[in-house]
C-alpha cells in the first residue's frame, strides 16, 4: 500500500513538472510542432492501453485516428459547429467504428487479432479512398478551427496550442484512470493470464471489446484534434504506415507504461521531422524499420520500461516497483 | 442484365491470377505459421524482393527467366534462412507478438531500401520469348503466359500439400507442429528442420514474385498491399490446414474476380467483407480448428 502511494505520488510530482513545461512551451517551440507531438502522443497512449495494458495488438488503429479526423472535418466544415462539439462528435463517430471493429476481432486472438485489425483498416482505407466527402487522395482541405465555445479565436496558434493541451490532459487523464480503475485492474489480470481471468468469472470479451472502444474514442478524439490544427484530413492518417507507426511509438517508448508512448511519440515525430522532405525522405521507412527490428531485439522494456528497469535495480527502496 | 461472356470469362481470369498468387503467398504463410507459431509479416516483402531478384538478374548478369524461377526461389529462401537463424529464432521463445513486430520491421526496411535505389515507378520485365501469344478458346482468349502463372501455382501448391499431408518428411512437419519436443526426442533435428521450413515458405513468396515480374510491375510497395489481402484470406480460411489456406487463396481470387465484373467499385473492398461476414459467422475460419 505505502508502495502504491508513492507511486501514485511520483506520477503526480512527473506530471505536475510535465504540464508546467507544456504550459510554458510555446516560448521556445513552435506551436504547431508541439500540437502535433500532442496528437501523436494522445493517440499513442490511446493504442497503449490496449497493446500495453490489455496485450492486445491493433493493428488497425490509423482507421480511428482518420475517422476522428474526417468526421470533425467533414462536421466543421458544412454545419459550423464549434470545435469543442465537432471533436466530441469525431471522437465518438471514432468510438462507434471501434465497437465494430472490437465485436468482430474479439473472437480471435494475438496474431490474428492483428490480421483481422489490419484488414479491417483496409477495408476503411478504402472507403475513405472512394468516398466522395472525403477529397480522395487531395484530403479534406480547408477544414476550420471555428470558435471555441462560440468566442474563442483558435485561428490564433497559441489559443490553439491550450486547446490541444487541454484535450491531450483530458484524454490523458481518462487512460490513467481507466487503466487505475478496477476495471483496469481486470484488464491487466487479461493481459497476465487470460485463461485465470476466465475462470475467475470475467466475460474477457467484453472487457476486451471495452478497452478496444476506450481506445479508440480516444484515438479518434487525437485524429480529430489533429484535422483541426493542421486544417486538413488525409488519407496518410488511414494508411497502414501509419498503424505500424503508432505500435513503434509504444513499442520504442515502452508499452505497458503510462508515459512510454508520449516519449516514443516525440522521438518518432522527431526523426520524421528532421527526415521529412527531399532526399532524406526517402531514408524514414529503413531507419523505422530498422527501429523496430533493434527495439524486438534488445530493447523489448523500450525508453521508460528500461529506465524504470535501471532505477529499480539501483534504487530499489526509493523507488516503486509497480509495473503500472 | 446482360452478360457479356467474353469480359466475365477475361476477369474471372485475372480473378484466377490474383488468386494462385494469394494461394502461394497464404500457403508460405501457413507452412511458417505451423511450424513457428508466428506470421511472417515480411511475406510481402519477400515477394517483392523476388520479383526484384528476377528483374535484376535480368539486368545485369542477363539471367533468364527460366534460370530466375530456380535460382531466385533460392536465393530468396537464403535470405528467409539467415532472417530465421539470427533475427527470429533469438526471440523464439517471446510472445509471438514480437516476432510479428520483428519481421514488420524487417519488411518496412526492405521495401525503403528498394524504394530508395529503385524509385515509385515499376520496372517492366518482358514475357519470355517461349510463353508469349496465347490460344483462343472460341468463349475467350487465354494468353499463354497468364495460364503458365496458374499452371505453376497449381502444381507448386498440390506439391506442397502433397509433400506436407502424405509423404515421411511432411509427417515429420506435422509431428512438430503437434509437438516439437517429443519429435527432438526422437533424435530429429527440429531447430534446423524450423529454418528449412521458414526458407521454403519464404522461397515460396520468392517464386511468387518471379512469376509476378512479367505481369504486374515490378515496385518496392508491390509486397504490402497484396500482403494485407492475404492476411485477411488467411482470417477467412483459418491456418488449420494448408489445403485450406490453399482453396481460400485461389477462391478469393475468382470472388474478387467476379466482382470486378459485377461490382467494381467494391473489388479492392470484397475480400475483406467476406472476412467480416466470416468472422460473424464462423470466428475459426472456414477450414480454421482454433480460435
Amino acid at each position: 500500500m505505502a508502495n502504491l502511494l508513492q507511486s501514485d505520488r511520483s506520477f503526480y510530482t512527473t506530471a505536475g513538472i510535465l504540464l508546467v513545461g507544456a504550459l510554458l512551451a510555446p516560448a521556445l517551440v513552435y506551436p504547431v510542432f508541439l500540437m502535433k507531438f500532442l496528437c501523436f502522443a494522445l493517440f499513442a497512449c490511446a493504442f497503449n492501453l490496449m497493446l500495453g495494458f490489455v496485450g492486445m495488438l491493433s493493428f488497425g488503429h490509423a482507421a480511428f485516428l482518420a475517422t476522428g479526423g474526417y468526421v470533425t472535418g467533414y462536421l466543421m466544415t458544412n454545419f459550423g459547429l464549434t470545435p469543442e462539439i465537432g471533436v466530441v462528435l469525431g471522437m465518438l463517430a471514432s468510438a462507434l467504428l471501434g465497437w465494430g471493429f472490437g465485436a468482430l476481432s474479439v473472437k480471435r486472438e494475438g496474431i490474428y487479432f492483428a490480421m483481422v485489425t489490419l484488414a479491417l483498416a483496409q477495408l476503411v482505407f478504402f472507403f475513405y479512398l472512394q468516398a466522395p466527402f472525403t477529397g480522395g487522395e487531395n484530403g479534406m482541405q480547408g477544414i476550420p478551427r471555428g470558435q471555441l465555445f462560440g468566442f474563442i479565436n483558435l485561428g490564433d496558434n497559441l489559443n490553439m496550442y491550450y486547446f490541444v493541451l487541454a484535450i491531450f490532459v483530458i484524454g490523458f487523464a481518462l487512460i490513467h484512470r481507466t487503466v487505475h480503475s478496477p476495471f483496469g485492474q481486470v484488464l491487466k489480470a487479461i493481459r497476465e493470464n487470460e485463461a485465470r481471468a476466465t475462470s475467475l468469472g470475467y466475460d474477457v470479451r467484453r472487457y476486451k471489446l471495452m478497452a478496444f472502444v476506450i481506445s479508440a474514442a480516444i484515438a479518434g478524439l487525437a485524429g480529430a484534434t489533429k484535422a483541426l490544427v493542421f486544417e486538413l484530413e488525409s488519407l496518410t492518417d488511414a494508411h497502414w504506415h501509419m498503424s505500424g507507426e503508432v505500435v513503434l511509438m509504444t513499442l520504442l517508448g515502452g508499452m505497458g507504461t503510462i508515459w512510454g508512448p508520449v516519449v516514443g511519440a516525440a522521438i518518432v515525430i522527431a526523426i520524421a521531422t528532421i527526415f521529412s522532405g527531399g532526399e532524406m525522405g526517402n531514408y524514414i521507412h529503413i531507419i523505422m524499420g530498422a527501429i523496430f527490428v533493434v527495439c524486438v531485439l534488445a530493447f523489448r522494456r523500450g525508453v521508460v520500461g528500461e529506465f524504470r528497469h535501471f532505477m529499480q535495480r539501483n534504487f530499489q527502496a526509493a523507488l516503486s516497483t509497480e509495473r503500472t | 442484365m446482360g452478360i457479356n461472356l467474353f469480359a466475365l470469362m477475361g476477369q474471372l481470369l485475372v480473378g484466377l491470377i490474383n488468386g494462385s498468387f494469394y494461394a502461394l503467398l497464404a500457403l508460405g504463410l501457413a507452412i511458417i505459421f505451423g511450424l513457428l507459431r508466428i506470421i511472417n509479416f515480411a511475406q510481402g516483402a519477400m515477394y517483392m524482393l523476388g520479383a526484384f531478384c528476377a528483374w535484376l538478374g535480368l539486368q545485369y548478369l542477363n539471367m533468364n527467366y527460366w534460370l530466375a524461377l530456380i535460382v531466385v526461389p533460392v536465393v530468396v529462401g537464403l535470405v528467409g534462412i539467415l532472417m530465421e537463424r539470427f533475427l527470429v529464432r533469438p526471440i523464439a521463445q517471446q510472445d509471438h507478438l514480437y516476432s510479428l513486430l520483428l519481421t514488420f520491421g524487417i519488411a518496412l526496411m526492405l521495401q525503403g531500401t528498394f524504394n530508395h535505389l529503385f524509385g515509385s515507378s515499376g520496372q517492366s520485365y518482358a514475357i519470355p520469348a517461349a510463353l508469349q501469344g496465347g490460344f483462343n478458346l472460341g468463349f475467350m482468349y487465354l494468353p499463354m503466359y497468364r495460364g503458365w502463372i496458374i499452371l505453376v501455382s497449381l502444381v507448386v501448391c498440390f506439391g506442397a500439400w502433397w509433400t506436407i499431408e502424405k509423404t515421411r518428411l511432411g509427417a515429420y512437419l506435422r509431428a512438430g507442429t503437434e509437438n516439437p519436443k517429443l519429435l527432438q526426442g526422437f533424435g530429429v533435428n527440429v531447430p534446423l528442420m524450423i529454418t528449412l521450413t521458414f526458407g521454403f515458405g519464404v522461397g515460396l513468396a520468392g517464386l511468387a514474385g518471379v512469376l509476378a515480374a512479367p505481369v504486374y510491375s515490378v515496385s518496392a510497395d508491390m509486397g504490402s498491399n497484396i500482403l494485407i489481402v492475404v492476411f485477411a484470406i488467411v482470417v477467412i480460411g483459418g491456418m488449420g490446414s494448408i489445403g485450406g489456406a490453399i482453396l481460400t487463396g485461389i477462391g478469393m481470387g475468382v470472388v474478387e474476380g467476379l466482382t470486378k465484373y459485377f461490382y467494381p467499385e467494391a473489388s479492392t473492398t470484397v475480400i475483406f467483407m467476406v472476412m467480416v461476414l466470416v468472422l460473424l459467422m464462423k470466428p475459426a475460419g472456414l477450414f480454421g480448428k482454433e480460435a
